[in-house]
């Protein structure tokens, strides 16, 4: 069959897993949320997480940085190997883990007491990465760069990061994420906050920062999935609301030869 | 609407009302009243320098004490104890704002002042005798024994609402925090408190208001003495404590004139302290959320 949304990215061939979930479960409370998931995110690939609401796919985003149990009486099991060493282990720290996979949340989420540039350097400052005031705004400003912010920012760093529209904020938590330099940038339905002309900004620079990062982003929207990712999972709820992996494979085939019949009702609207 | 123009009557009244009543010792005396530290009913000389050291020394005393304990408690209530600690002893402060002030004197005057004479006081003059604020003869009852009973008191209101408010610090900032790399501490220290320090200004305002207008447990501890120490042992007295003292026994019309004059000036007090923590939250929001 032939699905009606156009794919954009062909898969890259053979590229090096860098981050590698296997078996991943988590629980909230009594609650089992997401059972046994497991997948492999290739080195600047960007990744998308589909599925319907409840499915489980911000649940197991969560679990690939460990914020997840950062919240009471959560807990995950399974492993998740980041460049072949598990963030799970005995003796691994989550706050090396956080800083090497960021994190880009559905809400535009910049501290409101911190300016501008205090916001981008709010990371290494305050992890001890640094402290020395010229280095942190060079840091600041190759972040806002990146984050393609600095141009409509760099007259007014000081000023504080409420002053700035919903799209802008994003891109300002984005290189805020950035600042903390890290290998892997989990999104998380980061443009559902956003109107469509901030949305498609977003989806521009995701691009282009596959190019130096790896990317995994949970999105509802199939037209951006197919839009953005080379790869893409679809995650369900079953009717205990435990989610579980359906199908993983390259973008282009997810849309258009879906091996699972469910899958394959998601995606031409027939579920969810 | 009616309502709401009740409460400016009633302002506005009690101004009048006080401005009124004290109007015998507003002409007798005049703005000297302020900076005068006689008190002597008998050849009828007035003055409320004494009484408003008492006060603002003993409140600020009562305040920054309170806020350090206050925000500590609240912050580790709201972001570190597990909830089976976290719930009883918010109930516990919480209780503890309800018990009557005469009740605070009694355990001021009869456990709290000894206390202090026999340890706290003669370490202090021992460790940092060599300021004037720690020198002196202890007597037990004082500023600073006031000052420690008021924060006592006016604890319960800074931790309680400092702990809401942190409460209410939406956790996406939290998460985005510890996303960084940050950890639990740095979260709360640099994220957390930092996005509810308005509000929690504005709860040490309210407690300082009340431990301003305190009366009768500064009054059991304090030492009633209209007198002006460099050291914080010595006796003291405030402006509502020489009202609900001497009211009573007031017998000239200008010696009730005078006490309505504290009266006045307590209230003055009161308004500017409260107006201008209203006007630097005010500055203080506008600048954070300026859409």
């Amino acid at each position: 069959m032939q699905a009606a949304i156009p794919v954009k990215n062909a898969a890259p061939a053979g590229g090096e897993v860098v981050l590698s979930a296997r078996s991943v479960s988590a629980w909230y409370g009594p609650k089992l949320a997401i059972r046994d998931v497991s997948m492999d995110f290739k080195r600047n690939s960007i990744t998308a997480l589909m599925g319907p609401s409840g499915c489980g796919k911000t649940t197991f985003l969560r679990c690939l940085n460990r914020i997840h149990e950062s919240a009471l009486g959560t807990r995950a099991s399974g492993e998740v190997l980041l460049d072949g060493a598990d963030i799970y282990s005995r003796g691994a720290d989550p706050i090396v883990t956080r800083r090497r996979i960021g994190m880009v949340f559905q809400r535009p989420n910049p501290f409101p007491t911190m300016s501008i540039i205090n916001n981008v350097v709010a990371g290494p400052r305050y992890t001890g990465i640094t402290r020395d005031p010229l280095e942190l705004s060079e840091i600041a400003e190759q972040a806002l760069r990146r984050a393609a912010l600095f141009d409509e920012v760099k007259d007014k760093l000081k000023a504080p990061a409420a002053s700035l529209s919903g799209g802008q904020q994003q891109r300002l938590c984005i290189a805020r994420a950035l600042a903390v330099k890290p290998e892997v940038l989990l999104m998380d339905e980061p443009t559902s906050a956003l109107d469509p002309l901030s949305t498609l900004k977003i989806e521009e620079l995701m691009q282009d920062l596959a190019v130096d990062f790896t990317v995994v982003i949970v999105t509802h929207n199939l037209q951006q999935a197919a839009r953005v990712s080379q790869f893409a999972a679809f995650m369900l709820g079953d009717e205990d609301r435990v989610g579980a992996l359906v199908e993983f494979a390259p973008t282009e085939r997810i849309f258009t030869h879906p091996q699972d019949p469910r899958t394959e009702d998601y995606i031409t609207g027939r579920l969810g | 609407m009616a309502a709401t123009l009740l409460f400016v009557a009633i302002v506005v009244g009690l101004f009048l009302q006080l401005v009124h009543g004290s109007w015998e010792s507003l002409t007798t005396f005049g703005p000297g009243f302020i900076w005068s530290s006689a008190w002597n009913p008998v050849t009828n000389k007035f003055g409320a320098l004494p009484f408003i050291f008492g006060t603002v020394v003993s409140s600020a005393i009562a305040i920054v004490v309170a806020s350090v304990v206050g925000i500590a408690a609240a912050v580790f209530l709201a972001e570190f104890a597990p909830p089976f600690i976290a719930r009883p002893i918010s109930f516990l402060i919480e209780l503890l704002a309800a018990v009557p002030s005469v009740v605070f004197g009694l355990w001021g005057l009869f456990v709290l002042a000894p206390v202090l004479a026999r340890s706290v006081d003669p370490f202090l003059a021992h460790t940092l005798g060599f300021l004037p604020l720690f020198s002196g003869p202890i007597y037990g009852v004082g500023l600073l024994t006031a000052g420690l009973l008021l924060a006592l008191m006016i604890v319960p209101t800074v931790a309680a609402i400092t702990r809401d408010l942190i409460l209410a610090v939406p956790n996406e900032l939290r998460e985005a925090s510890i996303s960084l790399g940050a950890t639990r501490w740095e979260t709360t220290m640099r994220v957390v408190v930092p996005a509810a320090r308005a509000g929690i200004m504005g709860a040490c305002v309210l407690a300082l208001g009340r431990a301003l207008g305190e009366t009768i447990a500064a009054t059991m501890v304090i030492g009633n003495r209209p007198a002006i120490s460099a050291s914080l042992f010595a006796p003291s007295y405030t402006l509502s404590s020489v009202i609900a003292n001497e009211f009573t026994e007031a017998t000239s019309s200008l010696y009730i004139s005078a006490l309505l004059e504290l009266g006045l000036i307590l209230f003055v007090i009161s308004v500017i302290v409260n107006g201008s923590a209203r006007l630097l939250m005010f500055s203080m929001l506008r600048r954070e959320r300026p859409r």
